[in-house]
């Protein structure tokens, strides 16, 4: 295996990396020591990467099975005197803010960047809660980049910062950050000191009442050393393309938009580009407000820039009028683009907006969402589920969770009635069994039942909760890139590890029903669910089998690979492996006949045990 | 300062259009030029529509709005129907011609449209529009995941690019195992003589 690019040592070279990937470097020039995360996308790249990287990288990695044991994990080791980082999606915030917020009242020693990566539109999650109020909440100061060589020293200088302001540094990107690729000049590399030293301080490490009150006073100091650092901060600085009428304040993505409609329009007017935006540098933002004659506000999510201005405004007693989201000119709503920044400043500039995008004749297109992927197991655990509940179907409560199988909500499974977040399959699920009399059902996978589908589990032993508690066990985690988890005999950077079995944690938990199934075994697992429905008690029934994107890729490995086919003389076109199955793989044209895409198939042979005319066998090589 | 360019890429999770705009992008690049792109991971990969960006020049943002784009390299007909808010009359447009039929489609939810139809209502507005039997072409060369490569081939054809046919090729030939060397150079060759 050659060299992972984020580990080139060629100095002041430019490389083309991924923001999450420039994240990775950033932290490797800043000689980086303990690294723990748990998979979210728009973050999950930073894993993949250290996970890519294994021994080579030099760091401690380890994927953590939830945000908050990520966290606690990177707070041991900062306080170690080690430089330490976690990363997660913005809602593995929440997770972790638990620990996060006390973390501020102690502090940190070696420097600590928490990465958090918010996905305004929602492009892979379920809201787009703008996490730069947790900056605000806990009082940590915040860096967010625009630009992927921005991600990577804004990482590297981060750890600087940290250990001087003695605090954890939040590193919020959006995913535009994290998903963009661009040219990343390379610094060298700081090789990690290896292990560190805890020396004790129950004074400021064991947070009870008295020394909780302390930690708050010192958070407080520490925040005014911030402040000064934000003041002087070269990632705050104004870009000056002349005149005093506008100044517009920007930050993140939509601080790129900015500056490129203004150039290619040839605008005049002044930008404060915000790249540390907590604490808000409040001098800062005065002078510049003192410099122009209107301001602009462009942030995405909320208006806590705006906000903020207008209080600076208010205590300098300065009479400027402030635009944005308060007067309606930007949206809280979805992820900037060049159209917003194009719409919003041209209204507010006066600038007639030139459409030359094309109009053409309307067509009907039909919707392409994510779905199951063909020979996807989770399809063949919602088929078989749905055969065995027959007419309890339709009252039948879905309890889902997030992953690939979240994706059964799609016609014709329709097999996801209710989800809030990470585990809230299996806790609701009690709920609903306490709540109602409907047949009540929990799905999770694997890699999110050790996330957060324990407690729940144990909650529904001990409150005698009654439903089938479905793990989708695809010995991987899917959706975030194929993860290892702590079922699958792997740890992050691909060291063998014993870790945990499912089944005997459940077990331990107190389950007494409990079966293992082959999803890919229709009949078998049909009468598994009959079993478990008719089950008075909690049942557990866990489907077993990898996920078909790995296990495709190693039958074209050995060679075992056949794709199927439809034999046409023997299809009667009863279209039950398309309105009950729905593979994508299996095409129905304009006239009715039934094929299947061969380019598609993951041969999963499935759909062989669907079709109720013995219609579909293996596509025989010679013949063909 | 090099001048600017906009590249969309388009078409359906799996195709390989990640793969392809790395390959433009890291081309770019390799011959100094300044790139910025977005890319999608997550979801979307998962049989949903996928969208890359590659902006060229002196641009900061890595997202193309409506009517910018000057190239549209779809993998998927409808696809490039469904981005011709990207394009403007100038654009370059060119579209695999094989239809990925999606689930909602093949379950009788929603309905495939005509792709007679969809060509016309393209052509219509603009001139630009250049039609390839890029799987097709791709089994020819070996296999259909090849259809990227085809892609690639019509792509540096136009003559659009600021680099050369064979810088992209050779970047491109740089980045895929070994073995399949020698089919994806027949594969960017053909969609090169579709021009």
């Amino acid at each position: 295996m050659s060299m992972h690019p984020v580990l080139d040592k060629d100095v002041n070279k430019k490389i083309f990396l991924l923001g999450n990937e420039a994240i990775v470097r950033g932290a490797l020039e800043a000689g980086l020591d303990i690294a723990a995360a748990y998979p979210g996308t728009p973050s999950s790249e930073i894993g993949n990467t250290f996970d890519l990287m294994g021994d080579d990288a030099g760091v401690y990695f380890e994927y953590s099975t939830n945000e908050k044991v990520a966290m606690e994990v990177a707070a041991a080791g900062s306080a170690c005197n080690l430089r330490a980082m976690t990363f997660m999606k913005h809602v593995g915030l929440n997770v972790a803010a638990d620990a996060y917020m006390t973390i501020a009242y102690t502090g940190v020693r070696g420097g600590m960047m928490i990465v958090c990566a918010d996905d305004p539109s929602c492009h892979s999650s379920q809201n787009e809660q703008d996490n730069r109020y947790y900056a605000r909440l806990a009082n940590i100061p915040m860096l967010e980049p625009s630009s992927c060589n921005e991600a990577k020293e804004m990482t590297r200088q981060g750890f600087d910062l940290s250990e001087e302001i003695e605090l954890p540094i939040l590193l919020r990107t959006t995913t535009r950050i994290n998903h963009m690729r661009g040219s990343v000049e390379l610094g060298p590399l700081v090789p990690s000191k290896g292990k560190g030293y805890f020396d004790k301080d129950p004074g400021r490490f064991v947070t009870i009442p008295a020394h909780a009150r302390t930690g708050h006073i010192n958070l407080l100091k520490r925040m005014e050393k911030a402040m000064e650092i934000s003041e002087n901060s070269p990632f705050n600085k104004v870009i000056d393309l002349g005149g005093d009428e506008i100044g517009i304040v920007a930050s993140g993505a939509a601080y790129n938009y900015v500056i490129d409609y203004m150039k290619s329009n040839g605008i005049k007017g002044k930008v404060l580009k915000l790249g540390m935006s907590h604490p808000v540098p409040v001098k800062k933002c005065a002078d510049f407000m003192a410099s122009v004659k209107k301001i602009i506000v462009a942030e995405e999510g909320e208006p806590l820039l705006e906000n903020d201005l207008i209080k600076i405004a208010y205590q300098n007693e300065m009479n400027i009028k402030i635009y944005g989201k308060n007067t309606s000119h930007f949206s809280r709503r979805n992820e900037y683009s060049p159209d917003t920044i194009k719409e919003g400043l041209g209204k507010l500039l006066g600038i007639p907006v030139v459409e030359n995008k094309l109009v053409p004749r309307e067509v009907e297109l039909p919707t392409r969402p994510p779905s199951l992927c063909p020979g996807c197991p989770h399809r063949h655990t919602y088929h078989a589920l749905k055969k065995a509940l027959g007419q309890k179907f339709k009252e039948a409560i879905y309890s889902t969770d997030i992953g690939c199988y979240t994706l059964g909500i799609q016609s014709p499974l329709n097999s996801a009635d209710f989800l809030l977040c990470m585990g809230s399959s299996v806790d609701a699920a009690g709920g609903f069994s306490k709540a109602t009399d409907q047949p009540v059902l929990a799905f999770l996978g694997d890699s999110t039942f050790f996330h957060s589908g324990i407690h729940g589990l144990i909650n529904a032993v001990w409150n005698e909760h009654k439903f089938v508690y479905t793990i989708l066990d695809n010995r991987t985690t899917a959706m975030t890139g194929h993860q290892p988890n702590p079922g699958m005999g792997r740890r992050g950077g691909g060291a063998p590890s014993k870790g945990s079995d499912i089944e005997e944690v459940v077990r331990g938990c107190g389950v007494e029903f409990i079966r293992v199934v082959d999803p890919n075994d229709i009949k078998a697992t049909t009468e598994v669910y009959k079993e478990a429905l008719a089950y008075d008690g909690l049942a557990v029934v866990i489907t077993k089998r990898a996920c078909a994107l790995l296990e495709v890729r190693e039958w074209k490995k050995d060679g075992t690979y056949t794709p199927y086919q439809v034999d046409q003389e023997k299809c009667k076109k009863c279209k039950v492996c398309i309105s009950t199955f729905a593979c994508p793989a299996i095409e129905l044209d304009n006239d009715g006949v039934i094929s299947i895409n061969e380019e598609y198939c993951n041969g999963c042979s499935v759909c062989v045990q669907v079709c109720p005319f013995d219609a579909i066998g293996a596509v025989n090589k010679e013949v063909v | 300062m090099s001048e600017q360019l906009r590249i969309v890429i388009v078409g359906v999770g799996g195709q390989g259009v990640l793969s392809a705009a790395k390959n433009i992008g890291g081309a770019m690049l390799e011959a100094g030029h300044s790139v910025v792109m977005s890319e999608v991971h997550g979801m979307a990969q998962r049989g949903g529509v996928v969208v890359c960006n590659i902006c060229i020049g002196d641009l900061d943002s890595s997202l193309i709005g409506d009517g910018q784009a000057d190239i549209i390299l779809s993998f998927e007909p409808i696809e490039a129907y469904r981005a011709l808010n990207l394009a403007n009359k100038d654009t370059v447009i060119i579209s695999n011609m094989a239809a990925v039929i999606p689930v909602t489609a093949s379950i009788g939810e929603m309905k495939y449209p005509d792709l007679d139809d969809i060509f016309a209502a393209i052509s219509e507005v603009n001139s630009n529009f250049i039609k390839l039997e890029a799987t097709e072409l791709a089994k020819e060369a070996g296999t259909a995941l090849a259809a990227n490569t085809v892609m690639l081939g019509a792509l540096a054809a136009t003559g659009k690019l600021p680099i050369s046919a064979d810088e992209l090729k050779k970047y491109m030939l740089s980045k895929v195992p070994p073995k399949t060397v020698e089919m994806n150079e027949k594969a960017f060759g053909m969609g090169m003589d579709c021009k």
